[in-house]
């Protein structure tokens, strides 16, 4: 059987499930369902967000995911903020990969002002975008050992990450909150022997990523849980809007980084955009992993030709914004992050909107999640990878 | 423990209660050495940490602290919990562990009961504990306790059979249900006419030992088949509403469970508590030295942390299955080819 075909049949078998399943419910002198909440308070959703789900035994008939009991109202705080001042807040959004969610916004405000990071800077940012996306992604890949029963990877990940984020702890001065990216720049230069640390480590990930795809992707009964399991087709993806790893793993190749001119340093080296055909959870996964590879690649040749100059453009010490409004988005570790910022000419932006990756990629969590038994709940919940605030923000 | 090793006549109440102490002991004290050995230290180098290392030399005093902090906290009995049935259940799970070591020999007379259908003993007071682990699903009034009780309950019933099939190999192979005979056979044994290592099962009946370490695993309810736990899914399963002493015994019972089975594996397939007969000329259960009611246990205690070291490896590094997946497995794979191992057996037990 081919991989489509395969495809097709698994979307029928699911979806024969989830209609003898409804048909059961609406049957007098059957047994009712059972209402399950998975959080506010679960292991399995990495904070607090509640999926309630209405069981057949243990097949889902409905799911709904309910957010936002972590929601700290950044929108709304950036208004009262400067632009300087945003930065701080914004890196709290996805936490794992915080330095990414910085870079959209201050592009943005770049763009209102017509200023361009100097070409070093541009190089830094990339190579500080890559490593937190390193950082985000290989806790994922640990994580979701953690979710399917096997408790050693997790452990690898948190090891391996730290080396990740004693790189941009010795760059940045912040472990998971850098808050070193301005307008028209960044704070300082990479400090001595940066570069050489870096080979070394993304070495070190390399490894850590074949190690995973031995220990994990490799095993019998981890295929078994995440093959075939939460298949999202092409056009179901797109049209709920999923981005990143998520979208890549229904085929649609599709990545900001690739298919955007931004002032980064993307497009000025040599790098694969990966997809997989299956959009199951082991897709998603493994999608994943490879980005986390094809990431050590580019910032080992962003290393290679990293340009001399300054860091930061000359702005002038009070920033104000002229008036205007401006979208910028890129492709961060969990998908599409992208901010809309309307300025009136003030020290602070009148209004942002903040398109938070999670959020929209969720969303399918209802159509996905109908008809699959308790334990796939988290295996997809898993292979989907959100972040609570990336969520609720 | 009998009359003979004491080399005294003692009044059966003594007797009585020496076999208690020395059950008491046979089953706390491996419990203890597997979590320290294993959970805590093992599993920490597995995972690249130290584990504990502050309470006494290299964390050795841990499991202490950990006990004593359990019996301090709060008993708490959910409003909604079937409170009598909820507080035996815990019980109920350790029970079985001390009704299993009692028919599992130490030496020539170092045993509890000599039972003639030892085997059926065993693997009938096994299924105790899932008795324990329903009722504690049921009576916590908790949705995931209940998911997880009754994910127990079709588990480790789908996995008795292949337990049961596996050990009917080596009932054959030895011709007795009794296990200190079966500890002879395999230590008097020979392999084609060589008895310098007498004739351990674990080699005749390899396909059977793995399937018994394989249902043992999920008797134990240990990755990859600790679904009715499943921390990251339904937050301890059965476990989930109870804590303090309670939770102390279902954590006792886990690992003490898993030295008993290790230790009923080792007497079916690893030869027990004996040696090699043919080393000092043995060759009835009489003339076995008294020194080996002394040097048997410790054996016993050998054999018994190697196979609790396989269980725990395995269980640090799998991922688990999925419920159907597992009947599937257990039905579709373990009981034919535990079938097909009988038939050979049989065959061969017919032909030599």
């Amino acid at each position: 059987m081919t991989s489509t075909e395969s495809l097709i049949d698994r979307r029928q078998l699911s979806y024969i499930a989830a209609q003898a399943a409804d048909a059961r419910l609406n049957v007098e002198l059957e047994t009712e369902g059972m209402t399950l909440n998975i959080g506010p308070q679960h292991p399995a959703t990495h904070g607090t967000l509640r999926i309630i789900a209405r069981l057949d035994g243990e097949q889902v008939v409905w799911a709904e995911p309910s957010c936002g009991y972590m929601h700290r109202g950044y929108e709304k705080l950036t208004e009262v903020r400067t632009y300087p001042q945003v930065t701080a807040l914004v890196n709290r959004i996805d936490w794992l990969g915080s330095f990414a969610n910085e870079v959209p916004f201050i592009l943005a405000a770049e763009k209102l002002m017509e200023i361009e990071a100097p070409p070093r800077a541009q190089w830094i940012r990339t190579i500080l975008f890559e490593l937190s996306r390193i950082a985000n992604v290989s806790l994922f890949l640990g994580d979701l050992g953690v979710q399917l029963g096997a408790i050693t990877p997790v452990f690898m990940a948190f090891r391996d990450r730290e080396y990740v984020l004693n790189l941009i702890e010795g760059a940045t001065g912040g472990r998971f909150h850098p808050n070193f990216d301005r307008i028209g720049g960044l704070k300082e230069d990479l400090p001595a022997g940066f570069i050489d640390e870096t080979r070394v480590v993304m070495k070190k990930l390399r490894n850590f990523c074949d190690e995973m795809e031995n220990l994990l992707f490799g095993n019998e009964i981890f295929q078994s849980r995440t093959r075939g399991i939460g298949v999202i087709p092409k056009d179901v993806a797109m049209q709920y809007g999923l981005s990143g790893a998520n979208l890549r793993a229904s085929g649609v190749d599709w990545d900001l980084r690739r298919d955007q001119t931004l002032p980064m340093a993307w497009n000025k080296v040599d790098w694969k955009v990966w997809t997989h055909p299956d959009g199951d959870s082991f897709a998603r996964c493994w999608v994943r992993l490879q980005e986390v590879r094809e990431s050590t690649l580019i910032v080992d040749q962003l290393l290679d030709n990293i340009p001399s100059g300054p860091v930061m453009a000359k702005v002038p010490r009070i920033i104000k914004v002229p008036e205007g409004e401006a979208w910028v988005s890129t492709e961060n570790p969990l998908g599409e992050m992208g901010y809309y910022v309307v300025s009136k000419g003030d020290l602070g932006p009148f209004r942002t909107k903040i398109r938070s990756a999670s959020f929209n990629n969720i969303s399918i969590v209802p159509w996905v999640l109908k008809g699959v038994y308790v334990p796939d709940i988290i295996t997809i919940l898993a292979s989907l990878y959100f972040i609570l605030g990336d969520i609720d923000r | 423990m009998s009359a003979s090793l004491l080399a005294a006549d003692l009044p059966y109440w003594a007797q009585a209660l020496l076999r208690v102490l020395g059950g008491v002991v046979a089953v706390l004290l491996p419990a203890g050495t597997i979590v320290y050995v294993f959970l805590f230290k093992m599993m920490s180098f597995m995972q690249s940490r130290l584990g504990p290392m502050e309470a006494g030399p290299y964390g050795s005093m841990q499991l202490f602290a950990e006990v004593g902090k359990w019996l301090q906290k709060e008993d708490i009995t959910p409003e909604r919990a079937d409170r009598f049935i909820f507080k035996i259940a815990p019980l109920v799970v350790l029970v079985s562990t001390f009704l299993l070591v009692a028919v599992v020999p130490f030496g020539p007379d170092a045993w509890f009961t000599n039972f003639e259908a030892g085997v059926f003993y065993m693997l009938a007071v096994s299924s105790v504990s899932v008795l324990g682990i329903l009722i504690a699903g049921w009576a916590s009034a908790n949705k995931y306790s209940l998911l997880g009780g009754l994910r127990a309950a079709g588990q480790l019933i789908a996995y008795e059979l292949p337990m049961v099939l596996a050990v009917i190999g080596v009932i054959i192979q030895a011709g007795t249900m009794n296990l200190q005979d079966i500890v002879f056979a395999q230590n008097a044994g020979s392999m084609f006419g060589w008895d310098g290592l007498g004739n351990p099962y674990i080699l005749t009946q390899f396909v059977g030992f793995i399937i018994f370490m394989i249902a043992v695993q999920a008797e134990l309810t240990q990755t990859p088949f600790d679904m009715p736990i499943a921390e990251s899914e339904l937050v301890s399963g059965y476990m989930t509403e109870y804590s303090g002493f309670r939770f102390l015994t279902f954590f006792i019972a886990e690992f003490a469970t898993a030295g008993v089975f290790s230790l009923i594996a080792s007497v079916l397939f690893l030869g027990g508590w004996g040696i090699p007969f043919a080393w000092f000329g043995w060759d009835t259960m009489d003339s076995v030295d008294n020194w080996m009611n002394v040097v048997g246990p410790l054996i016993m205690v050998t054999k018994m942390m190697l196979l609790s070291f396989i269980i725990m490896w395995v269980r640090f590094s799998y991922p688990r299955f999925r419920e159907d997946q597992l009947q599937r497995f257990a039905w579709k794979v373990l009981v034919p080819v535990s079938l097909v191992n009988i038939m050979i057996t049989a065959i061969l037990k017919v032909a030599f």
